[in-house]
């Protein structure tokens, strides 16, 4: 007679760079229900909205989240810009957009190492990770800063990138394309990486769409949403296809990840062909005064800023729905009956960012 | 390095950090940087760790894990506070949630600055408290390992 047991795992568990608790009601080995409780790194942000002005909220917008943090802060851009008629200049949506994209190869490659480490790959962990140096050093170059830019403001973008910068950064990716080449083989094909993931955790079309699955997470179980698609920044102008999967298992989730980079990689080349020249920044014409939603594509997945303004120079409300929490109920979902050994692979496979889930 | 009887075991807990710290202290393991040269290995176990290291600030629901994991680390044990998060609360010390600084809750021996810190500091940090951990046992020593006493358990593995 099996006996029912409730393990706790976390918020401080070897597998989890971040906290998060899960209540997993087991029955012996299997995963009955699971029930995550969060809370661990909520900080409570969003009210600072009311004691910044809001070109000074872009920094805290950023500091949402350490891993994507130019896109929030890019997010929050785009949506007080639609309060203050301000028209970003085309050379900083181009900007914008390729640094968005590095930010996904960097967060990708980071998501890829931690991967391989719950799985007890550790040489591919370093190789991800070493890679992800070379994503960096471009960052650090351009912004000045690794993960946390500080590059993005109202109007436009803090500084330029010149064109014999953008010339070295096309032949860098060439680099970084065959190298990630020959970390995609082993993500794609290796046997131990394959038996690990192939049909655990599997999340269907139907449950990923009326749980609200986005992302990776989402595009992993053929539900074929990318939010880049609706065009923002300069990617209207540029041409990709999102990538979708089918199983909607842990490795086609893997399989996502990996493609996106090789996609992202395209993306910046493009962007760095087709930039204008031109200014980076508009001045806003007056201060921020109705309220807006702008949606972005993350690494994770769909992420809204909602701003409010009543015509001052700070906001009255700032909200932000970030992708993790959206796929939290899918994760629910993936680890019932489950096996207790699989549980650290399935919950790293959304990528979980509790910085950003908890705010 | 001559200070360096031994491999010293890290243990990273994320207290209320954007996640920027954390990436670079995972960063320090990664080959570019490379902590493992100096002996240092991260473990996710508080009772094999000698070294604390801790990102963001405290809240107000992780003051008691922050406690939980510090009391059941052995001594000698040392407490590196990453990122001006967890030294003064940072640019979130104005929130409702953030309660302040790590040393509100535990003692803290080293501080590195920085958002996000660097990975070159988190290493000088680690590298400094590495001296603090030995003078902490050549005292434990010296004083016939009564300074030992009173380290509550926190329940077996």
């Amino acid at each position: 007679m099996p006996r029912r047991i409730v393990v706790p795992f976390g918020p401080q568990h070897p597998v989890l760079p971040e906290p998060i608790h899960l209540d997993l009601v087991l029955k012996d080995e299997h995963v009955e229900e699971a029930l995550p409780s969060i809370g661990y790194i909520h900080r409570g942000l969003e009210t600072l909205v009311t004691r910044r002005e809001y070109p000074e909220y872009v920094y805290i917008a950023e500091r949402t989240c350490g891993i994507c943090s130019f896109i929030h802060g890019m997010t929050y851009c785009q949506a007080v810009e639609k309060l203050v008629d301000c028209s970003v200049p085309e050379r900083a949506l181009f900007l914008r957009t390729i640094w968005s994209e590095y930010s996904r190869l960097h967060s990708h490659l980071l998501w890829l190492g931690l991967f391989a480490d719950a799985l007890g790959f550790e040489n591919l962990f370093m190789a991800s990770w070493r890679l992800r140096e070379s994503v960096l050093d471009v960052l650090e170059e351009t912004t000045g800063g690794r993960v946390i830019q500080g590059s993005c403001k109202v109007g436009g973008v803090r500084r330029d990138i010149p064109g014999e910068t953008l010339e070295r950064m096309r032949s860098g990716l060439d680099t970084i394309e065959r190298e990630a080449g020959e970390i995609a083989d082993v993500f794609l094909r290796d046997d131990s990486i394959i038996s690990r993931t192939r049909g655990i955790g599997v999340l269907s079309r139907e449950d990923a769409y009326a749980l609200g699955a986005v992302g990776p997470t989402a595009r992993a179980s053929g539900v074929g949403i990318d939010l880049r698609k609706t065009g923002y920044a300069a990617y209207g102008r540029l041409s990709f296809s999102p990538v979708v999967e089918t199983a909607g298992d842990c490795h086609a989730r893997c399989i996502v990840r990996v493609k996106e980079i090789f996609t992202s990689i395209d993306l910046i080349r493009q962007a760095i062909a087709k930039i204008p020249d031109g200014p980076v920044e508009e001045k806003p014409k007056k201060n921020p005064e109705g309220d807006y939603f702008a949606r972005s594509e993350q690494p994770r997945g769909e992420l809204v800023h909602y701003v409010k303004g009543d015509g001052s120079r700070h906001l009255v409300r700032s909200r932000i729905r970030t992708p993790t929490l959206t796929n939290l109920p899918s994760l629910v979902r993936m680890l019932k009956g489950c096996n207790l050994a699989d549980v650290p692979v399935i919950v790293l496979s959304i990528d979980p960012c509790i910085g950003c889930a908890e705010r | 390095m001559s200070y360096l009887s031994r491999s010293p075991w890290v243990l990273h807990y994320d207290a209320s950090s954007c996640n920027g710290c954390d990436i670079e202290v995972l960063a320090c393991l990664s080959p570019l940087y490379d902590v493992e040269r100096f002996g240092i290995i991260n473990t996710g176990n508080p009772k094999h760790a000698d070294v604390l290291v801790i990102t963001g600030g405290i809240n107000e629901q992780n003051r008691e894990v922050v406690r939980n994991i510090y009391e059941q680390m052995p001594d000698p044990k040392v407490v590196v506070a990453v990122g001006i998060c967890a030294c003064t609360g940072g640019v979130f010390r104005e929130c409702y949630n953030v309660v302040g600084g790590i040393d509100c809750i535990i003692p803290v021996d080293v501080y590195v600055p920085g958002c996000a810190a660097r990975p070159e500091s988190i290493i000088d940090g680690i590298v400094r408290a590495l001296a603090v951990l030995e003078d902490k046992k050549r005292r434990m020593e010296n004083a016939g390992g009564k300074e030992q006493a009173g380290s509550p358990a926190g329940g077996a593995q």
